[in-house]
């Protein structure tokens, strides 16, 4: 699609789409997001970057293979689960670090849940990405 | 031989191959040591619970019955890997060889031994794919894909056929451990489902130990190299059947059905296969099918009850396999000597292979009955047990002498023939003498043979008198094992015996004529084989074309019509209907928004542009997830909404390849299509609405609401439960939806590759 606006305002639009992805994934824990939500988002800058720059230039700027992506999400939610043997706990048991937590205060709350998030938006991010490139390459 | 002439030099394949032979001679060592208790009457038994709420163990039970089979499989196993290391030697792929034969021996030792019904099958199963192997082992040549094939298929049919007959036994006597089945007495023959589990138990036992009529499969088997035949398809592996049916022998023998089944089976395969066995050229063959007649032979007696038909069974077993063995191994020697098989050629080998010769000549007077061997014994305990058969003896002792005689003259073709009259042909090779490894094991099975029948106390107390106690429960009625017993009625048959066997020997050459017409006029079991399977091929092509049009509309349109079917018949058969639904919460919103996704849905319907049904779909996604915000559930509007978007972006994408909808003559369909529709989101609103007629369960709500924040430390109730309490679902979700991403892939990137390969093509043109 050859569209000189679009292509301009895409620069800007898929950059912030993938902040805003990040957002979503940070504050999902309280307010309505998450890893999946995230991953979705963060999926559609670089949707809307290939359809208006095209596939191969969106391959570059993701740098890496989205399938490779989508590999190394599985495996952190795979070792966010298996953290908790460390403690002893059964598998996905969520382990929390409270960070300068004082007796009013929670400090910056650290989890493995948050890491097993993390993996879920790049599964989500990395295979809506394979399929989308590949569709788009085929045509 | 193509792998025996490829030698090339080596003279043994070193430690790969005596490995094998080192731990089946341990093997047998230690089932050695076993038997002077089993002699005593006891029985050992180990078990290990596998699954033990399905009743499955591992365990095992020495007898000795299990023993006699356990110490033939170990021996003969150690005698056949030291042979096959000189045998096939320099073979490139001599360590598979070794690896599956050395699985397969393990693999029939648990069968024997196992006590429990599934175990004993996973071991019968083990048996059969790694025979698969092994008969496919010259995997290069078409033949022998097709002898494994055909052996896998036939026995694994079997096989599935046993697993049922296991399953009802187990059931039906309370328990999977056979030595508590068989304890049970006469309890089983009684049973309303005795005949349905000894049919099933039958084609099992009947498959693999290659009864008539699915006995083609053994002799096309033949195709393994030697040492595989001499240790499969003599010794051991057909074995198996006749092993299962003696093990089960004292729960279900006795009945009509049990009688008259294993004796007309067993009759028939004896007599018909040592006719065919006359009628081989190739030395091999003729003795796959005396293996034939034995297992026959070994069925027949089994159909009976006597004592004298027990040790006659306990007797050949033993027999059989020392001389079958060393025949088999013998044949190989004198192919890797001269390059052939071929009886007709094969001559004068005595003076070139004397000691290939004497075993030969031992093993196969004891395969044609003569004093002093233990198949002398063996026979006239067969004529005694027929004769004692209470039902018909004639008919069974007749079958008997003439298999028999037929037997005498194949031993005088396979190992008289090829040593003493002169050559018929030029030899491919010069004869010369196997070297030592090859001969120990013939030579040291057919003077076993010899040993046995000169002092057969010594097999009678060790090995024949506890089989007979596994078979009967006592030793009282064993008979004893002797050379000389009189002149008797088994005497005079043995006289008859030898007299006809010489006099088929004589004329083996026009009765092998006649018979080779007969068989060529008669339809081939084999062939019928080849069209059996050529028929499953054409009938699997057929509902493939019906079923698999190709077509995504009728794939869509069949699975919503089952849908429909399938939900709308069940609610008319049980008679439950949905109440007119409660309308108080409907207020102008979600009217309005109602209306937006009906009018986004008769759109997609109706238009004529893709383009402009994608987009009116995605307005059918967009007012959902409206609903769903009204109803308070922002996570799930927030990710249906994204699904729509990225949904008709991709579609859009794919749309840009699509025709036109619509092509002429294909509208017609749309009113076909309008009633399914209609018919399916009818009865899918029914169950909606029945669902909401359920009191809403609110003990998980109020759980993750407590929970959420005090022990999960979150807010978003929805998101706690995806990466906290229900964390390993949402694992497996995202598996799934990387595997479908991948899979997606992969179907694109192979249509783009198949697309250039024929632009190319294209082009060369």
């Amino acid at each position: 699609m050859n569209s000189i606006i679009l292509r301009a305002g895409t620069r800007a639009l898929s950059g912030l789409l993938l902040l805003f992805s990040v957002y979503m994934l940070l504050r999902g824990h309280n307010e309505p997001g998450g890893g999946f939500i995230g991953g979705l988002i963060g999926a559609t800058g670089f949707v809307l970057y290939a359809i208006a720059i095209g596939p191969a230039e969106a391959r570059t700027a993701l740098r890496a293979q989205p399938q490779n992506i989508a590999a190394v999400g599985l495996g952190i939610a795979l070792l966010s689960g298996l953290a908790a043997a460390l403690f002893g706990d059964a598998f996905f048991t969520g382990q929390w670090l409270f960070l300068g937590a004082t007796e009013t205060d929670k400090g910056l709350p650290l989890s493995t849940v948050l890491v097993f998030d993390i993996g879920v938006y790049l599964v989500v991010f990395g295979s809506v990405l394979t399929l989308a490139f590949a569709m788009e390459e085929e045509i | 031989m193509g792998a025996a002439a490829s030698t090339g030099g080596k003279a043994s394949a070193g430690w790969i191959g005596l490995a094998p032979a080192a731990l089946s001679a341990a093997l047998f060592v230690w089932f050695a040591s076993l038997a002077p208790s089993i002699a005593d009457g006891e029985t050992l038994r180990v078990a290990w619970s596998w699954a033990p709420s399905l009743g499955v163990s591992l365990s095992f039970l020495v007898d000795g019955l299990s023993l006699t089979f356990a110490l033939l499989i170990s021996g003969i196993g150690a005698l056949v890997f030291l042979y096959s290391n000189t045998y096939l030697a320099g073979h490139p792929q001599f360590g598979r060889f070794a690896l599956f034969l050395t699985a397969f021996m393990l693999a029939m030792l648990g069968l024997v031994l196992a006590d429990n019904l599934i175990a004993l099958f996973v071991f019968w199963e083990l048996t059969t794919v790694t025979s698969y192997l092994l008969i496919g082992f010259g995997h290069e040549t078409a033949k022998g894909r097709r002898s494994a094939l055909q052996a896998l298929f036939v026995t694994g049919a079997g096989a599935l056929a046993l697993l049922a007959g296991f399953i009802l036994l187990g059931f039906t006597a309370g328990s999977f451990e056979l030595s508590e089945i068989l304890a049970q007495g006469d309890a089983l023959k009684d049973h309303a489902l005795y005949l349905p589990i000894l049919i099933l138990i039958l084609a099992g036992a009947f498959t693999k130990s290659a009864q008539f009529p699915f006995h083609f499969w053994l002799p096309n088997a033949m195709a393994a190299p030697t040492p595989v035949s001499a240790f499969l398809h003599s010794a051991t592996m057909v074995k198996a059947g006749v092993y299962l049916m003696a093990r089960l022998h004292p729960g279900f023998s006795g009945t009509d059905a049990w009688l008259w089944t294993l004796t007309v089976a067993g009759a028939f395969t004896a007599v018909f296969a040592s006719l065919m066995a006359l009628r081989q050229t190739d030395l091999k063959q003729a003795l796959a099918y005396t293996t034939l007649m034995a297992l026959g032979t070994l069925t027949l007696l089994l159909g009976q009850d006597s004592g004298y038909a027990m040790t006659a069974f306990a007797t050949f077993l033993i027999v059989h396999s020392l001389y079958k063995a060393s025949l088999f191994l013998m044949v190989g020697c004198i192919d890797h000597a001269t390059g052939t098989r071929e009886a007709g050629l094969l001559g004068g080998l005595a003076r070139a292979m004397p000691v290939t010769c004497f075993a030969a000549a031992l093993a196969a007077l004891s395969m044609a009955g003569f004093p002093p061997f233990l198949g002398f014994i063996g026979k006239e305990l067969k004529y005694a047990g027929a004769l004692a058969v209470g039902s018909e003896p004639i008919l069974v002792a007749g079958a008997m002498l003439a298999a028999n005689a037929l037997m005498f003259a194949v031993a005088g073709v396979v190992a008289f023939k090829p040593f003493w009259r002169p050559a018929g042909g030029p030899l491919p090779h010069a004869p010369h003498e196997a070297p030592w490894p090859m001969l120990a094991g013939p030579v040291l099975l057919a003077v076993l043979g010899a040993v046995f029948g000169l002092y057969p106390d010594l097999l009678q107390r060790t090995l024949v008198d506890p089989t007979v106690a596994s078979l009967l429960g006592t030793t009282e009625d064993a008979k004893t094992l002797q050379l000389w017993a009189g002149v008797n009625l088994p005497l005079i048959l043995s006289v008859a015996t030898v007299a006809l066997g010489l006099a088929l020997y004589l004329a083996h050459g026009p009765i092998r004529a006649a018979l080779a017409r007969a068989v060529e006029a008669a339809p081939g079991f084999d062939a019928g084989w080849d069209r059996f399977l050529d028929g499953l091929k054409a009938f699997a092509a057929w509902q493939t074309r019906l079923i698999q049009t190709g077509v995504l509309r009728t794939y869509i349109f069949a699975t919503f019509a089952t849908v429909l079917v399938g939900l709308a018949g069940t609610m008319a058969a049980k008679g439950v209907w949905p109440a007119a639904p409660d309308l108080s919460l409907a207020n102008w919103r979600t009217v309005a928004l109602v209306a937006l996704i009906v009018a986004g849905a008769l759109l997609t319907a109706v238009t004529t542009s893709r383009i402009a049904a994608m987009a009116s779909l995605g307005v059918v996604g967009i007012g959902v997830a409206m609903i769903f915000i009204t109803f308070g559930a922002p996570d799930v509007a927030i990710t249906q909404l994204l699904v729509e978007t990225l949904v008709v972006v991709l579609a859009a994408v794919a749309l840009l390849r699509l025709p036109v909808l619509d092509k002429p003559g294909e509208r017609d369909r749309r009113p076909r299509d309008a009633v399914l529709a209609l018919g399916v989101g009818a009865v899918v609103t029914a169950i909606l609405l029945l669902v909401l007629e359920t009191p809403l369960d609110r003990r998980l709500t109020d759980f993750f609401e407590t929970a959420s924040w005090p022990e999960a430390y979150g807010r978003n109730i929805v998101n706690v439960i995806l990466v906290d309490f229900r964390a390993l679902d949402t694992f497996g979700e995202v598996a799934v939806v990387m595997i479908a991403g991948l899979a997606a892939y992969a179907l694109l990137r192979t249509t783009a590759e198949r697309r250039e390969t024929t632009a190319e093509k294209g082009e060369g043109k």
